[in-house]
């Protein structure tokens, strides 16, 4: 069903978080004062099963990594008693530390209080009272085979290797799926007390070994809400569709124009159409400079589940712009028609009230923007 | 044992730049400051016990980083390293 509300977006940014409240039907915004100014701000997402609350991970340049809670819609704020955190190592072995919350997931309608949360390193955390404490998923952080999957520190992001896609089944909150950069992307049917990969027709980077869980990217990872047997993966080496109970990803990147290629980061699906998803494509040749491609921003939707795609870059600067739009930072709301937002390094926030036809500068002038989340108001 | 708090962990603190923990070691002065202020040692101190990168902890004067060390009266200070700013891109 279309959501009727008015959006409001959640930007979430290296210098703090933000409300950008639409005004006149999403022609025009007005921004909140910043939220934690000054923390760097991975995530900030609303709680669809109870709207009044909201989930904010955070650190500092100095401080450690924590999740801030409101039950207000962001009018108060208090940290997680219990912050995401690995186990104490025994005497005389190092322990891993979380360097930042990375990613936060709601856990299933039909379990309220239940959150998920990806860190960097890679580690699993699930709350069950509304983020208040947070408990390592022993089924995956102990798992015998994750430092298989994992790797070494040298085969993380730049900033550190992240989990991320933390995907509840609509349908059963025992199937849950997740993504890691790197590591690979990962089922578990019960509730994560067990695991097992997802890497079927995924490539790696050449001339590395695709049966190396290691090697593996995946950017960001979407499950179809009308559909949940379909995914949509963009990953380090293109983009893909799997439709289960398959196991083989399908690269519908190939269907891209060959001169815009299938790097990028964010992936976006259309909640109530399983065959439309959008991409922002980046520059991944040479040295990956991770820009639009010839500094030609452009939106990428396909409405047949990636037989053919459309560029989108009405109202987008035609020449000379250099935007990276990162893997948590394009979202949709569930508005009819469909808005579609992203945000750039540079401190932008773009959006579409049209399903991505024509595009408008909502706001400049931000900071380096990390995430960007969709919620409404609550009633 | 008087503790010197800075500016980025006084919402802790209720804004207060020095505040009193007991303790006969480093580590218990900070498990009493956590005690009194929810949360503020994790910001401080990882979760395997060690100083996180861009914390300096002071003891009278001395940089310490073995919260095993022994404490018998004078001051703490805690102090964000002037290396605190991160670089990041992914």
């Amino acid at each position: 069903m279309a959501q009727t509300q008015p959006t409001v977006v959640l930007i979430a940014t290296r210098k703090g978080a933000f409300f950008l409240h639409e005004k006149e039907q999403r022609t025009s915004w007005q921004l909140s004062e910043p939220l934690f100014l000054g923390h760097m701000v991975h995530h900030m997402v609303q709680d669809p099963r109870d709207p009044s609350r909201l989930l904010l991970a955070a650190r500092t340049g100095h401080l450690g990594p924590t999740v801030f809670r409101s039950k207000d819609f962001g009018r108060q704020w208090f940290e997680a008693r219990k912050p995401p955190a690995f186990p104490k190592a025994a005497d005389g072995e190092s322990g891993r530390v979380v360097d930042h919350v990375f990613w936060l997931t709601p856990g299933h309608a039909d379990e309220p209080g239940v959150w998920y949360a990806g860190t960097s390193p890679q580690g699993l955390f699930r709350s069950e009272d509304h983020g208040e404490s947070w408990e390592s998923v022993a089924g995956f952080d102990t798992h015998p085979l994750k430092a298989a999957w994992v790797g070494n520190t040298q085969d993380g992001t730049p900033d550190g290797p992240k989990l991320h896609s933390v995907l509840v089944d609509p349908r059963d909150a025992r199937h849950l799926y997740l993504g890691m950069s790197s590591g690979g992307v990962h089922e578990s049917l019960d509730r994560g007390a067990t695991w097992r990969p997802l890497i079927g027709g995924l490539q790696v980077v050449e001339p590395m070994d695709a049966t190396n869980i290691a090697f593996h990217d995946p950017h960001c990872v979407r499950l179809c809400p009308t559909h949940p047997d379909r995914l949509y993966q963009q990953n380090h080496c293109g983009i893909y569709r799997l439709d289960r109970p398959g196991e083989t990803w399908v690269r519908i990147g190939n269907n891209m124009p060959r001169e815009e290629g299938d790097a990028g980061f964010p992936m976006v699906v259309h909640p109530r159409d399983a065959d439309t998803c959008f991409v922002f494509p980046m520059d991944g040749t040479d040295v990956w400079p991770r820009t639009s491609p010839g500094g030609k921003p452009a939106v990428y939707r396909t409405r047949d589940a990636g037989a053919s795609w459309t560029r989108l870059d009405r109202g987008l600067p035609q020449a000379q712009a250099w935007m990276t739009v990162k893997r948590q930072a394009m979202a949709a709301d569930s508005r009819d028609p469909l808005g579609l937002y992203f945000g750039t390094t540079n401190g932008e926030l773009w959006n579409s009230r049209d399903e991505g036809d024509t595009w408008q500068c909502a706001w400049r002038n931000l900071q380096h923007v990390y995430a960007v989340e969709t919620a409404v108001t609550p009633s | 044992m008087r503790v010197h708090i800075p500016t980025a962990l006084r919402s802790y603190t209720g804004r207060q730049s020095e505040v009193e923990a007991n303790g006969t070691t480093l580590g218990a002065v900070l498990d009493d400051l956590d005690r009194q202020f929810p949360g503020l040692r994790f910001r401080i101190i990882d979760e395997q016990d060690n100083v996180r990168t861009h914390i300096k902890l002071f003891v009278n004067g001395e940089q310490v980083r073995d919260l095993g060390i022994g404490i018998a009266a004078g001051e703490v200070a805690i102090v964000m390293a002037l290396s605190g700013g991160v670089a990041t891109s992914r």
